[in-house]
């Protein structure tokens, strides 16, 4: 379908600017692992402190780039399917909220004034335009799926009242209906208790109820990330595989979806399992939800496998009896038509395996007394958000790119390659990671090179050091595959255009198909898991406020042990007195 | 939905209420529990270390930027083997975290909060424990130490 004009610059934008963002966001990825490994012994380098360089990696990487991602595929994928113009004033807003946002909290943790990762817990506080810009950003974000995407949806089913709304369609809805929902709790705790902290219109506030809305907010979020890497899975991977290729089964995509919009949003607790002020009955009962939301990924599994299967037997009939030899008839490594696209979907699958397990040992209650904050919590969501998101993600933007810019895609053999350097890499640094935090008790979060691995420190720990030694290795190489992805990706944004600008996708049929009247009621659903979050929220909300709890807290900044009213009147003080002195 | 579809369903639903019984039977069989709402202990200022039998302790730590007061503003503490050590934890300012390496001690420090956890340390040894929750420009440095003595008999 041919796009011109404002929507395609919009569209565009929203895929290449998060990508240059990205870069910084990946440079101070490799930065870690050198410090972390005391091969940078030093509280900063070229300006950029370590820990302000981890909150920048975890804001530009997880919130900034998937959001935009989120919203430009959403773009894409319902231009594209239901085939009707999307309303420039609505996108020119959205677009405007969306850059502006990002570029005001990147100003924040550019300048130093929001050091608080990319978790920001109180009592240590931000700049106000952290939190406003993130707001912004995410409102931004919501504008298309309400002004744009539902009116849309609502047309097509007027016009085709018998038809199912397209799998790819249904995805992004999700998406974006649970995106609606998990703002809220995050959305309370910015605009009621960090910006009020922030600007002093507060002086204490509940750091506990802080940490429960940001869970409410922080778990679900990952499976933002990951839904629109499993609309690629259903509706696109089979067709890359294969020109012949379908999808196995319909109905179980649309299971899964809605499996993900009930049980996504009751699990936040799971985050919370070492804190006190919680009843750990209502831990556990986030626990068992949280098993629950492994079951679409379970489902998954088994139908993009069934999937793939299909799809190598259609391209090639010699495999059509055997059980296993089908696997070495895929696309692997192609460079003919889209192929190429097959190595971002493979390695993020393979990756994402090694995620979705060691996922359940996080999920799995007293387990997660093993690994809470040590260095295998990133260690596993690198292999999630870091392998199958980020890799689709990728792959998905030099695609999208290629095709609104009318380029062949260039230096095809590096964008083929690239995946699999990154997932080598991140093998490496993830296996580093995942057991020196489970056996060792190596923390995350912590600029280990100045203490704990620097051998002249007398807080030296050499059972670490292997470890984040290997992890260097892995990051040099999930650099490597990096550098390899943007030669591809600039090449082809730079490239001679030779044909219309065009949005599209390669969309695989169903091979099982089946209405599905009770799953296509997104209403209903959407109510059904209103109620079961707010449900899931209420006694830990009632025992951090009400229970648990007995005194708020003031705010501090990450530089003084003092609260940060306190440092201000001192400062006043002391500049009062060294005037005098000139005096 | 046909036979492979119903028959992976019906693994990976087996599969998770399996890992889940075990959860629950290392929970309250083994009695390896997570930490809970406590009511009834107020926040403290200082960190204690208080015998109270010879193999029973009560330890207050308080978390504060950027060390771990174990016993009135030392960071490291001897505790004969075999002792059962009630934990309590609170932060005086931001959040911390207090992991006690190779054990299930992992508790988060939340300012205005106390936690809590039992452990009997049976082996002698030196127990490190590290801050592992930012909590500023000296987080790297956060740690201590729990000196368990080998006892004679």
């Amino acid at each position: 379908m041919r796009v011109e004009g404002g929507i395609r610059f919009i569209i565009l934008s929203e895929v290449v600017f998060p990508i240059l963002l990205l870069i910084f966001g990946v440079y101070h990825g490799v930065m870690q692992v050198l410090y972390r490994a005391g091969v940078i012994k030093a509280d900063s380098f070229l300006g950029i402190d370590y820990y302000q360089g981890l909150t920048l990696h975890g804001v530009i990487n997880a919130i900034v780039f998937t959001t935009f991602f989120a919203v430009a595929f959403g773009n894409a994928v319902v231009l594209y399917l239901l085939k009707k113009p999307l309303r420039p004033a609505v996108q020119w807003l959205s677009w405007i909220l969306m850059v502006g946002g990002t570029l005001m909290a990147a100003w924040a943790m550019f300048t130093k004034k929001a050091t608080v990762l990319y978790t920001f817990y109180p009592p240590l506080i931000a700049h106000w335009t952290f939190y406003i810009g993130t707001v912004i950003l995410v409102v931004g974000s919501l504008i298309p799926f309400f002004f744009d995407w539902i009116p849309n949806a609502v047309a097509w089913k007027r016009e085709n009242p018998d038809k199912k709304i397209p799998l790819a369609v249904f995805g992004v809805f999700v998406n974006h209906i649970l995106w609606t929902i998990m703002i809220v709790p995050v959305a309370i705790e910015i605009l009621f208790q960090l910006f009020p902290l922030s600007v002093g219109w507060v002086d204490e506030i509940n750091p506990l109820l802080a940490r429960t809305l940001f869970w409410f907010f922080g778990h679900p979020v990952v499976y933002f990330w990951l839904l629109p890497a499993y609309v690629m899975l259903y509706t696109m991977l089979p067709k890359i595989a294969s020109e012949k290729g379908k999808l196995y089964s319909d109905p179980a995509g649309r299971l899964a979806f809605i499996l993900f919009l009930l049980f996504s949003l009751p699990v936040g607790l799971h985050h919370q399992f070492t804190e006190p002020g919680i009843s750990n009955a209502w831990k556990l009962i986030h626990a068992i939800f949280t098993f629950c939301v492994a079951l679409p990924s379970l489902i998954t599994a088994f139908t993009v496998a069934a999937s793939l299967e299909y799809s190598a037997k259609a391209e090639d009939s010699s495999v059509k009896n055997s059980k296993f030899y089908w696997w070495t008839r895929l696309p692997y490594l192609r460079l003919e038509g889209d192929k190429w696209l097959f190595s971002y979907l493979f390695a993020g699958l393979v990756l994402f395996f090694f995620g979705g397990i060691t996922g359940i040992v996080n999920a799995s209650y007293n387990l997660n007394l093993a690994v809470h904050n040590t260095a295998y919590v990133p260690g596993h969501f690198h292999t999630t958000v870091g392998g199958l998101v980020l890799l689709s993600f990728l792959g998905m933007s030099l695609y999208m790119v290629s095709k609104l810019r009318g380029t062949d895609v260039k230096f095809k053999g590096l964008a083929a390659l690239a995946p699999y350097f990154w997932m080598q890499g991140m093998f490496m640094f993830s296996y580093a990671m995942m057991v020196g935090g489970a056996l060792e008790g190596f923390p995350r979060r912590t600029n280990a090179g100045l203490t704990y691995l620097n051998p002249d420190s007398p807080l030296y720990r050499p059972e670490w050091v292997g470890y984040a030694q290997l992890s260097v290795v892995g990051g040099a190489l999930l650099g490597i595959g990096f550098v390899l992805f943007l030669v591809a990706f600039f090449g082809t944004l730079l490239a001679p255009k030779v044909r219309e600008s065009v949005v599209e996708f390669p969309i695989a049929e169903a091979y099982h198909d089946a209405p599905t009247p009770v799953l296509n009621n997104l209403k209903g659903w959407t109510v059904a898991a209103v109620l079961l979050a707010v449900l899931s929220y209420i006694p830990p909300l009632y025992d951090v406020t009400q229970r648990g709890v007995f005194y708020n807290s003031p705010a501090y900044n990450e530089q003084f042990p003092m609260p940060l009213k306190q440092l201000q009147q001192t400062e006043a003080e002391t500049k009062e007195l060294s005037m005098k002195e000139e005096r | 939905m046909d036979r492979a579809e119903r028959n992976a369903l019906t693994v990976a639903i087996g599969l998770l209420l399996f890992f889940f019984v075990l959860i629950v039977y290392a929970a309250k069989g083994l009695k390896i529990d997570l930490p809970t709402c406590i009511t009834d202990v107020q926040p403290f200022k200082e960190g204690k270390l208080i015998q109270h039998a010879p193999n029973r302790y009560e330890l207050h730590v308080v978390a504060r930027m950027w060390y771990f007061d174990f016993n009135q503003g030392s960071t490291e503490i001897e505790i004969p083997a075999g002792s059962v050590v009630d934990i309590y934890l609170t932060s005086a300012d931001v959040v911390h975290g207090m992991h006690v390496n190779g054990t299930t001690v992992n508790l988060m420090a939340i300012p205005g909060t106390v936690n809590y956890a039992r452990y009997k340390f049976e082996k002698p040894g030196v127990y490190h424990v590290v801050c592992h929750e930012f909590c500023g420009v000296g987080h790297h440095a956060m740690q201590g130490k729990i000196v368990v003595k080998e006892v004679e008999r």
